[in-house]
């Protein structure tokens, strides 16, 4: 730990010091150095399952620092330092793109190792402190391109405000709890919680929810994610999505399990519901959505709200008794949590790759890449089926062990519990399918069929180093769809530690994947067997009896269908806004789609049109109903406000007594 | 027996199943379109048609579109591979399938899913408005289909405590008192909506449509042609077969093999061919009292299917 901390600021401190032409590679090597000094930590804590502990009171002043990294924890690290090594190995290659300022090669170090040691932080004054780090690392990162594009600016005053707001509860939430345990380490927090009125324990946990939930991007607290993800450079969108929004999952399992020790059936209800509503809500928007990063953005929360099931499901296992599905909850929502890192930065890394290529990330404008960038097509066709959850690829695996913890938790359950299962069975469902139609209609618009613009029929592949860090994530997507159980022991491990008093063991077998005490099997690796040898089998039929009656060329090109008309052009193909046309339809109380269309007539005839223009967007429906009226009145209030600031220094001497005399009367 | 027996008698399963589901789908399409014929007074084409028509289209040369990628030629392939491997793994015939831990009603659910993105993704690379339109319809009713799919899972398997395709149906043969239990009546009810969506039948997608615009499925699959287009006949016929051959199993599970040996096997296989033929003749005849559903009155069904499956699991709850 300590050298991913030396490392890092090492790292920061060369990034902006150095002159241009070797900052960045001295900040990713030194980057890398950090990161893997935390992997190989990370990996001992994991392997062994002992804690790893490390006090220091001369860094900070008062508090001192006290990190303690234990296999919860360690997974965190782990998921962070993996995206890490990947998007800085992009950001070589993506750096002439702006990304080579002195402010970004210092401030991605920091947000990279305040990430790494996040998840270490044992007290309060230390988690405080490195999660405000990453927060103003992060929003440094979220403004580098804002000279050259104005909605920058307005994504970081969201992401700013919501992150603050959030870091403001999670501030109470732990001040509260360290206050009542009379000490500031999470050690002695954890040994008091079950003293504390339930008051407190409720607010706190509330809170810490709130907080840690609108860092995971949960809904209704998501709405800086598809502002800030988007406007953010491609790298860092890889990283704030695929490693700092699992920081919130983290700080929800910190607080309601470690430091509470676990809570009552509604706390996790109230989880599952969040979880719920931002999977319906994430899968949906990024379903009609038609830029590339804004879908990926709102699948970021659709993915977390999964988790939070999976979180939810563990705390409502664990409150009525059955410790052992708890665990396999909670090991279901570390898995997702995994996978989610793989693909999602991969897709957000190749996503970046096309705007480099093309200069835009408007699905409407694409097409036909297939066949100009083959490499970042396939790794984001990888990516988009893992997403989808379909075989033989990670996110399948994730989403059939949350299936299982929920049919198997149900029938132990309470009634409350009974009906949230079913309903988190169908968000998962229907997640799934709309999750799928994001992700075809990503790829299908996106890559394939006729270029929709001159900038994509003219896109090139881009540099070795940006296809190896996505290259890098779309494997681990492959690795983990067939071999999961490379990583679920350890992730047995951190559910144990989790989930208070839970067998350690949850998962088995080698090529088989077994739960431990219940009927549920899956062979991932033997499903892929299975469609590699069957594919290689249609193959061979086909070519077969093609041997046996052919003697033309094997292959013929030529024009498709176009209802006998001759020439077909790129703007007759359907586009991401058409793709989505029924299911906006479908959903039109939901995604509430503005729409205008406007018919202007040749003069000489009514009957012949000279021009149609159709126009259609789709805002935020919390965005507008929720957030607006709140932010209209902070304007008012701070319109008011103005009144009292009239530049006279005797009026401004005149508060500070009042309000001197004001504290004074309170206190005493 | 020894262990390379025991691979050799896996495989001359599986490949029984295969076979019977590949060439008993076509064969059963052939059916319905006869049913379907006879009923509306026509004499129609004979029952092996389909498989005339596929094996003439394996001779013929494979034509792609001019812009289409890779993509294009994999749709067919992984189409067809799918669906072998569910046929390979699920109880058909025997309630002891190679494999048959593994035969996981949500993981052969998600190896089908699989096949129609692959489709959906083929027709988006052909760069025509037909492609992109029925890829846009297939996908978006697939994505309505699914919460009622897994819900009914979810209801059968909650009695059973798994969701282990053989174990649900060995069930089914133990314990018949199951099968008429609310719950799995219930979600068999959300299966049956489910299947007509999902293999494009009335009222959801009309097969036999000729009109572009009103085309689901065939919308898809207009540019294939050739050894594509016949993979592609294959490969729906044998989805068909394969959610029918399930629906009959859990729902009359009895002439299922559930010990091993040669003989009990081809009796599951015939009993099988038997049940599934009935379930096609069924369908084929409601098609031709059936219109076709307005595109946008489909999710109003698709619920119906979901509240069928929600039922199906809160009783099963209820009644244990």
């Amino acid at each position: 730990m300590v050298i991913t901390a030396a490392a890092g600021s090492i790292a920061a401190i060369a990034g902006g010091a150095l002159p241009a032409k070797t900052r960045v590679w001295a900040a990713v090597v030194l980057t890398w150095g950090s990161c893997i000094a935390a992997l190989v930590g990370a990996l001992a804590v994991l392997h062994t399952g002992q804690s790893s502990v490390l006090n220091s009171s001369q860094i900070l002043p008062l508090t001192g620092v006290t990190m303690v990294l234990d296999p919860l924890g360690a997974v965190f690290v782990v998921v962070t330092a993996v995206v890490a090594i990947a998007s800085t190995l992009y950001w070589l290659g993506y750096a002439s793109h702006g990304l080579s300022t002195r402010t970004a090669s210092a401030a991605l170090p920091l947000f990279v190792t305040s990430m790494l040691l996040v998840p270490a932080a044992g007290s309060v004054a230390t988690f405080l402190v490195l999660w405000e780090l990453m927060a103003l690392a992060s929003l440094m990162l979220v403004l580098v391109d804002q000279r050259r594009r104005e909605e920058t600016r307005s994504a970081a005053q969201w992401y700013a405000v919501m992150t603050h707001v959030g870091a403001a509860a999670i501030l109470f939430a732990l001040v509260l709890l360290s206050a009542h345990a009379g000490d500031q380490t999470f050690a002695a927090i954890r040994v008091h919680a079950h003293h504390l009125p339930t008051a407190v324990r409720n607010t706190a946990f509330v809170l810490a929810v709130l907080g840690f939930g609108s860092k995971a991007g949960a809904v209704p607290l998501h709405v800086w994610l598809p502002k800030a993800h988007p406007e953010a450079p491609s790298p860092v969108s890889a990283l704030m999505s695929g490693a700092m929004v699992n920081l919130g999952i983290y700080g929800i399992v910190l607080v309601g399990d470690r430091l509470l020790g676990g809570g009552p059936v509604w706390w996790w209800l109230m989880v599952t519901a969040l979880g719920v509503v931002s999977a319906l809500f994430g899968a949906l928007h990024a379903a009609t959505s038609t830029d590339l990063k804004r879908l990926l953005a709102y699948s970021t929360a659709d993915n977390m709200g999964l988790v939070l099931i999976g979180v939810g499901a563990s705390g409502m296992f664990a409150a009525s008794g059955h410790r052992a599905i708890a665990s396999i909850a909670m090991v279901a929502a570390l898995l997702l949590t995994v996978n989610h890192a793989a693909f999602k930065g991969s897709l957000f890394l190749s996503a970046g790759s096309v705007q480099v290529a093309t200069g835009t990330r408007d699905l409407d404008r694409l097409g036909g890449l297939m066949r100009r960038m083959p490499i970042t097509g396939a790794v984001f066709m990888v990516g988009a089926l893992s997403i989808a959850a379909l075989p033989p690829f990670n996110g399948f695996v994730g989403e059939w062990l949350l299936f299982q913890s929920l049919l198997h938790g149900l029938p132990t359950s309470s009634t409350a519990v009974a009906i949230a299962v079913p309903v988190g069975v169908a968000a998962l469902a229907l997640t799934g399918g709309l999750t799928a139609v994001a992700f075809v209609k990503a790829i299908g618009v996106g890559f394939l069929g006729r270029p929709r613009s001159e900038e994509a029929a003219a896109a090139h592949e881009v540099p070795r180093t940006m296809q190896m860090g996505a290259g890098m994530l779309a494997g681990l997507c492959v690795v983990l769809g067939l071999v999961p159980v490379i990583v679920l022991p350890a992730l047995g491990r951190a559910a144990a530690s989790a989930v208070p008093g839970a067998p350690a063991t949850t998962l088995s077998g080698s090529v088989d994947l077994h739960l431990a005490g219940l009927q549920g099997v899956l062979a991932p690796a033997l499903l892929a067997a299975g469609l590699a040898l069957a594919t290689g089998a249609v193959i061979a039929l086909r070519q077969l009896a093609r041997r046996r009656f052919t003697p033309q060329p094997a292959l013929r090109r030529a024009e498709p269908w176009g209802s006998g008309r001759e020439l077909q052009t790129a703007r007759m193909q359907y586009t991401a806004t058409s793709f989505a046309e029924p299911l906006e339809r479908v959903f039109d109380d939901v995604v509430r789609p503005d729409r205008d269309l406007d018919v202007s007539h040749v003069s000489e005839s009514r009957y012949y049109v000279e021009k149609v223009t159709y126009w259609t967007s789709i805002g935020d429906v919390i965005e507008q109903n929720v957030y607006r009226p709140v932010i209209s009145a902070v304007h008012w209030w701070g319109q008011r406000a103005r009144a009292l600031q009239n530049g006279s220094v005797h009026r401004y001497l005149a508060y500070g007594l009042v309000a001197l005399v004001v504290i004074l009367a309170v206190i005493t | 027996m020894t262990g390379f027996q025991n691979v050799v008698a896996a495989g001359l399963v599986a490949g029984a199943q295969i076979v019977t589901v590949s060439v008993g789908g076509l064969l059963l399409v052939g059916v319905m379109r006869k049913v379907r014929s006879h009923l509306e007074g026509r004499v129609g084409p004979p029952i092996h048609q389909p498989l005339l028509d596929v094996r003439k289209l394996f001779t013929k040369q494979r034509m792609h579109p001019e812009q289409a990628s890779w993509v294009f030629g994999a749709g067919p392939v992984v189409l067809v591979a799918t669906a072998v491997v569910v046929a390979a793994i699920s109880p058909l015939a025997t309630t002891r399938p190679p494999f048959g831990r593994s035969a996981d009603f949500f993981a052969i659910v998600f190896v089908l899913l699989l096949g129609s993105v692959s489709l959906a993704l083929g027709a988006l690379d052909t760069g025509t408005p037909f492609g992109g339109m029925g890829s846009s319809r297939a996908m978006t009713i697939g994505a309505l289909a699914e919460p009622a799919l897994l819900v009914a899972i979810l209801a059968m398997s909650i009695p059973a405590h798994t969701s282990n395709l053989p174990v649900l149906v060995r069930m089914g043969l133990a314990h018949p008192e199951m099968i008429a239990s609310p719950a799995r009546i219930l979600a068999l009810g959300s299966f049956v909506v489910i299947i007509l969506a999902e293999s494009g039948r009335l009222p959801i997608d009309n097969p036999s449509t000729h009109l572009e615009l009103t085309m689901i499925h065939e919308a898809m699959v207009l540019e294939y042609a050739g050894p594509d287009l016949g993979l592609v006949t294959l490969g729906e016929s044998m989805r068909l077969t394969l959610l029918l051959g399930l629906l009959v199993n859990l729902l009359v599970p009895w002439g299922v093999a559930d010990r091993p040996g040669a003989v009990s096997i081809v009796i599951g296989l015939g009993a099988l061919a038997g049940k599934v033929a009935l379930a096609g003749i069924a369908i084929a005849t409601f098609e031709v009292f059936t219109a076709k559903l307005r595109l946008f009155r489909v999710p109003e069904l698709l619920a119906g299917g979901f509240v069928l499956a929600v039922l199906g699991a809160v009783t099963a709850l209820v009644v244990r």
